[in-house]
């Protein structure tokens, strides 16, 4: 045996390798760590919601109404009633101005007023939701003097609206150009293309968009505090305060009452359950493509 | 030949085309005007709330930011407080959730087959899926009485010996916002960074293995300094959702208006102080909470507009790549 060459300092070409080796097994096993640590929450949320809410299932939750705080029993079909009107409110009042930008963006926005109005969109998308619920609070509730669930569906529309009118402009892109190019070769205008072509085409995705956005806006309480504020009795009117699932979910998980806890976990798991009943409908339907851009 | 003249006179064709263009002009207008609708609201949001904010703008100046007391009851309003527990949370939820979700895009893209990371990478997203409240729940029920028997004494256990890190853990207070906005931004974070990951050309990959550096190696050599600014944009993506998260944090920060003399003692966030005094407040006290939610909103624009910077830079960049 000769001396090892010095270039390998002491501990040779063999030593090295294992180390080298070694830290590779090392990172990837770090990042196995990492896969479980990220995974670890959302296994525990599903696994205590399961646990706390199924419990509080009953037919009484979701068809009578709050009792008297302190005594046990009743339901929060309050609730549920107001979040479905809030939300449909939302959806009435926002799709049209988002599938509208959606369309405009992807037929005449290839131009700097598209780039400036993508812009506004990013930025609209990054607004905290409850500075949109002050917002109309200023805007809605303060120059009528009441809350109301109108001004709650408005404030949750300002937060659909990006996130549709995003994957309307995406959904559109994506109709192939010959069908325009047959359709303006039968002498179609374009505006007529658009409706009678390029959106049938497009509707699935669209409407695909609109179930995420209204999944997204369900869950939101910081944008209804200061807009429905919530009510404790059952009520339709759009012009008197509302109750909804998110804000009666704060409220009693901040209360002092067990089966306020009890139930909040409860409303926690219906909502949570009709959330992920969506966003697999739409993943199995469509794969990842909507899920992408974020 | 006559016919067809008399039923579509030359007059009667052009009439047609400028129907037809009529309708063209509509069209744009119509859709242009609900596009211009988001620019509107936008210039209302920051309008609205200025104007709304004035009197406190107007009356407590400049200190507003850099006052370390809000007591409504005197009139002093300092936001400082709120403006600390923000900056802490989030930014420790923006160092441990890219540090996680980094790791776990790289095994997404560069270890895990398809049938592994797909559902896994699906899993991560459903967190994002999940309402601010229902993790406001967990997070008082479940996870802040795991910190304050379990995991908060390992902490101080092993980290005691820094000043800030010797308190003792409670349900609620400044670690355990910290540790939900962790949860809360990793999805964010993990998928923008799987994205820019992905795209890092696979050229890259094959030309430092062929020089024979094992993966590891080959991740820190080719694939992160590639996709490094884009994971920045990532990250501070997951800065301005944590910024702006309001209710999960409102239900484990504690709620105190004193600088927090440790991380598990009870604090305030700028979301969660309007969150929690703004129904009841009056007169000044709401201007001044109004002026929270308008330093918040500029706080949140900036790093928007950084973080789309970034991410724009990157994806031109790529482009001029494939190009190539």
């Amino acid at each position: 045996m000769t001396a090892r060459p010095a270039a390998f300092g002491a501990h040779g070409p063999e030593a090295l390798y294992r180390r080298r080796k070694l830290v590779n097994h090392a990172m990837t096993a770090a990042m196995v760590v990492a896969v479980v640590i990220a995974l670890l929450p959302l296994f525990f949320i599903l696994f205590y919601l399961l646990k706390n809410g199924l419990s509080g299932l009953s037919l009484d939750l979701i068809t009578e109404d709050p009792n008297h705080p302190g005594r046990s029993g009743g339901g929060v079909r309050n609730a549920i009633v107001g979040s479905s009107i809030m939300v449909g409110l939302a959806v009435a009042i926002g799709v049209p101005v988002a599938i509208g930008t959606g369309i405009f963006l992807s037929e005449y926005g290839q131009n700097r007023a598209g780039a400036m109005i993508r812009f506004v969109i990013e930025v609209m998308a990054g607004i905290p939701s409850i500075t949109i619920g002050l917002f109309v609070y200023s805007v809605v509730v303060a120059t009528q003097k009441h809350f109301s669930g109108f001004a709650g569906g408005l404030a949750l529309a300002v937060i659909l609206v990006p996130i549709v009118a995003r994957i309307t402009e995406e959904m559109l892109l994506l109709v192939p150009r010959s069908l325009r190019e047959a359709s303006y070769a039968l002498g179609a205008p374009r505006w007529r293309t658009v409706i009678r072509i390029v959106l049938p085409t497009a509707m699935p995705g669209i409407i695909t968009g609109v179930m995420l956005g209204l999944s997204r806006i369900a869950g939101e309480a910081a944008p209804l505090l200061f807009t429905s504020l919530g009510n404790q009795f059952y009520s339709t009117d759009i012009n008197s305060a509302m109750d909804s699932l998110p804000t009666r979910i704060f409220t009693y998980a901040t209360g002092p009452y067990d089966y306020w806890h009890d139930q909040a976990w409860a409303m926690s798991l219906i909502l949570v359950g009709i959330i992920l009943v969506i966003s697999l409908a739409v993943r199995a339907l469509f794969g990842s493509r909507v899920t992408v851009r974020q | 030949m006559a016919g067809l003249t008399a039923g579509h006179p030359v007059r009667g064709a052009r009439g047609l085309t400028n129907r037809l263009r009529t309708g063209d002009w509509l069209f744009t207008a119509l859709t242009g005007a609900a596009a211009l609708v988001m620019v509107g609201v936008i210039v209302a949001i920051f309008y609205s709330l200025t104007h709304e904010a004035w009197p406190s703008i107007r009356d407590n100046g400049a200190g507003f930011v850099w006052g370390t007391t809000w007591d409504p009851a005197k009139e002093t309003f300092g936001v400082w407080p709120f403006i600390f527990g923000t900056l802490v949370t989030s930014l420790f939820a923006l160092v441990f959730a890219t540090v996680i979700a980094v790791l776990v895009a790289l095994f997404l893209v560069e270890v895990a087959p398809g049938w592994i990371s797909r559902p896994v990478s699906y899993l991560v997203e459903l967190l994002a899926a999940i309402p601010s409240v229902v993790y406001g729940l967990w997070g008082v029920f479940v996870m802040g009485v795991f910190i304050r028997d379990h995991f908060g004494p390992v902490v101080t256990d092993v980290l005691g010996w820094i000043p800030f890190f010797d308190g003792t853990p409670l349900i609620t207070g400044l670690f355990s916002g910290c540790m939900i906005l962790t949860i809360m931004i990793l999805p964010t974070v993990m998928a923008v960074s799987r994205d820019v990951i992905a795209a890092v050309p696979r050229s890259q990959r094959e030309g430092i293995v062929a020089l024979g550096a094992t993966r590891w190696e080959g991740i820190r050599l080719a694939v992160l300094p590639y996709a490094r600014s884009g994971i920045m944009g990532a990250a501070i993506l997951g800065l301005a959702r944590a910024v702006g998260e309001t209710l999960a944090v409102t239900l484990v920060i504690g709620n105190s208006v004193k600088i927090p003399d440790n991380i598990f003692a009870p604090a305030y966030t700028m979301a969660s102080v309007i969150a929690n005094q703004f129904n009841e407040a009056t007169g000044i006290h709401r201007a001044a909470l109004i002026e929270v939610a308008l330093i918040l909103l500029v706080m949140t624009f900036v790093i928007n507009v950084v973080a789309r910077l970034l991410v724009w830079r990157v994806t031109k960049g790529q482009r001029a790549v494939v190009q190539e």
